[in-house]
């Protein structure tokens, strides 16, 4: 186990690594950065002051372990927009974001989860068939389409909700409505399969055959079995989570990692945005790395603490 | 002499085949819609989707004026939304084909590297995939367009990259398992060279499992283009898109509803029937899905 956890955070660091050499690689082919951070009216000795500031008259492979360097510090130089560090301008945002997106998956959970686990429990009947058409049709929709839906509904037809800002608790609610309905739907589908694949087992039917209550089945059998599979599910959707950030944050106004990096890439602030990608990679990369040690503990079959909850009674 | 190998290239039959739902039917009869509009765009539209007509601005559905009818209203500048819209889903469509077999063709090829080269080719590929999983397409997509600014053909690259991970992992997990088989054994001991292992041997094979993946990947890929015009850095006008019109759109929510709402409404139906359509697919065509 702790061979398998070493060689999984070293696969963490040299994902975060490649991804921060493409950023690298990616910035020097967009160009030189003198060129496209100044003004076109700066001084050719203007420029190359910065030039000598920044190390681009160095070596390629130079400037590469000078930019590896400063990303580990935390270093990516300074925001145009606002002159601070541009670290600092995803140090504030990121709380938004994960207050965001956590209050969308809690909810996505609450109304996904037990709509799958009915639908599997009353398979193919109309239960089913209606939980199933809710959620195809919640994943379906755009998520941009489905915040200016509620925008018209909840803020301008009806008056009772804000639709952009972030300075009471109710601000939160669309966004994090918008951000959680196609999760929810996806949360379903998943869940009801899981749960089927769970109650075909030979260890439910030896349950119900003994006359366990269908209730405890499900919470004491099938449950746990089918926690695994939404683990993992849970550390795909976080991506989706992330993503979605994007387009809810701007469309709410809500002042979050997404928003920063729509505008930072609408106004060309390359130091905001690369702060920006590569925060976002940790955090995508520690949250996989979360959901493998997680899966360690919860999985009998894997040498974890939890010896009773997930083993067929 | 391989015709005779060919013979091992029979389709899977399934003993259980469900019965088509009218949803299906349905939902294919819209995507043949969406695509003869994208065809047939120029003889569709009313009027042309730049002509502005000042005196009827922000004008509802059914409004008449100089002798047009603006069946889904105006726009901020008179533009008729129903002509705009169709060239919109020319635009969608075509960048969202234009990306998917990108997306399809280069991840398959690294696929089929990575199974048939083995060893260090394999793990940089399979490294590569891992961190292309690790970022989420649309930060990555506009990451590119900050670094190397706005235009059609990086932004149809970009949009193929939605998913090309998928097909070198199923591609590769697929090559692997059926490099093994008798037949292709078979043929290489009789001497056929790579190229004609895998376009003649290989390919038609697992061609049926790639093109459901094509299809269940589309709805993302539209959804990513879409997002991105949607944020104003994807078309950019005068060019459509209905991401670009539903973005416009935003800002007159409050007196013009109709400017957002169809656009969505397209984008929502084409996403959704593609996604029925596709599961459809794969419950019919491939024989590695296991879906109860």
């Amino acid at each position: 186990m702790l061979r398998f956890l070493t060689l999984r955070l070293l696969r963490a660091v040299l994902t975060v690594t490649i991804c921060v050499t493409a950023v690298f690689l990616a910035l020097r082919l967009a160009g030189d950065p003198a060129e496209i951070m100044l003004s076109v009216e700066t001084p050719p000795d203007v420029r190359a002051h910065y030039r000598e500031i920044w190390g681009l008259d160095r070596p390629l492979v130079e400037q590469y372990l000078r930019y590896l360097g400063s990303v580990a510090r935390g270093d990516f130089g300074l925001s145009f927009g606002d002159d601070r560090p541009a670290f600092a301008a995803v140090a504030d945002a990121l709380p938004k974001t994960f207050l965001l997106g956590g209050c969308a998956l809690m909810l996505a959970l609450l109304i996904g989860m037990p709509l799958g686990i009915l639908a599997a429990l009353r398979h193919n009947s109309a239960v089913d068939r209606f939980a199933m058409a809710v959620a195809v049709l919640g994943y379906a929709i755009p998520i941009f389409f489905l915040g200016i839906l509620l925008i018209l509904l909840f803020a301008l037809k009806l008056r009772i909700l804000p639709s952009a800002g972030s300075e009471t608790p109710w601000h939160l609610i669309l966004p994090v409505v918008t951000l959680a309905l196609p999760l929810a739907g996806r949360l379903a589908r998943f869940s009801r399969t899981a749960t089927l694949e769970v109650l075909g087992k030979p260890f439910i039917r030896a349950a119900r055959a003994r006359g366990v209550m269908p209730l405890s089945v499900v919470l004491r059998h099938a449950l746990p079995n089918a926690a695994v599979p939404l683990l993992m599910f849970i550390g795909i959707e976080i991506g989706h989570i992330l993503a979605g950030s994007a387009v809810v944050e701007t469309i709410f106004a809500w002042p979050g990692i997404g928003r920063l990096l729509v505008d930072s890439v609408t106004t060309r602030d390359l130091a905001v945005v690369q702060a920006v990608i590569l925060t976002v990679t940790v955090v995508m990369v520690a949250a996989n790395l979360l959901v493998d040690i997680l899966h360690i503990l919860i999985d009998p079959r894997l040498g974890g603490f939890s010896r009773s909850m997930g083993r067929p009674a | 002499m391989s015709a005779g190998l060919d013979l091992a290239v029979v389709p899977a039959v399934r003993p259980h085949r469900r019965p088509r739902s009218p949803v299906v039917t349905v939902s294919a009869a819209f995507l043949l819609v969406v695509v003869l509009v994208a065809i047939l765009a120029d003889w569709l539209a009313p009027v042309h989707y730049t002509t502005q007509n000042l005196l009827a601005r922000l004008k509802p559905p059914l409004t008449q004026s100089a002798g047009t009818t603006y069946w889904l209203g105006t726009d901020q500048l008179g533009r008729d939304i129903l002509s705009r819209m169709i060239y919109a889903v020319r635009t969608s469509i075509l960048i969202a084909v234009a990306g998917t077999l990108i997306g399809a063709a280069f991840g398959t090829l690294l696929g089929f590297v990575a199974a048939r080269m083995r060893g260090l080719v394999d793990q940089t590929i399979m490294m590569l995939v891992d961190a292309q999983a690790a970022i989420p397409a649309l930060f990555l997509a506009l990451t590119m367009l900050a670094f190397f600014g706005n235009n059609i053909v990086l932004f149809i690259i970009l949009v193929s990259i939605d998913g090309w991970d998928r097909y070198t992992r199923l591609a590769r997990g697929l090559v692997a398992s059926e490099q093994e088989a008798d037949y292709i054994n078979a043929v290489e001991a009789l001497g056929a060279s790579t190229p004609r292992v895998i376009l003649r041997h290989l390919l038609p094979n697992i061609i049926a499992a790639l093109v459901v993946q094509a299809t269940l990947n589309f709805p993302g890929t539209i959804l990513l283009e879409t997002s991105l015009s949607f944020l104003g850095l994807g078309v950019q006008p005068p060019g459509t898109s209905l991401g670009l019109m539903l973005g416009e759109g935003r800002r007159y929510l409050l007196n013009a509803w109709w400017i957002a709402v169809f656009p969505g409404l397209v984008i929502f139906l084409t996403t959704l029937s593609m996604s029925l359509f596709g599961d459809w697919l794969r419950d019919r065509f491939d024989p590695t899905s296991e879906r109860s």
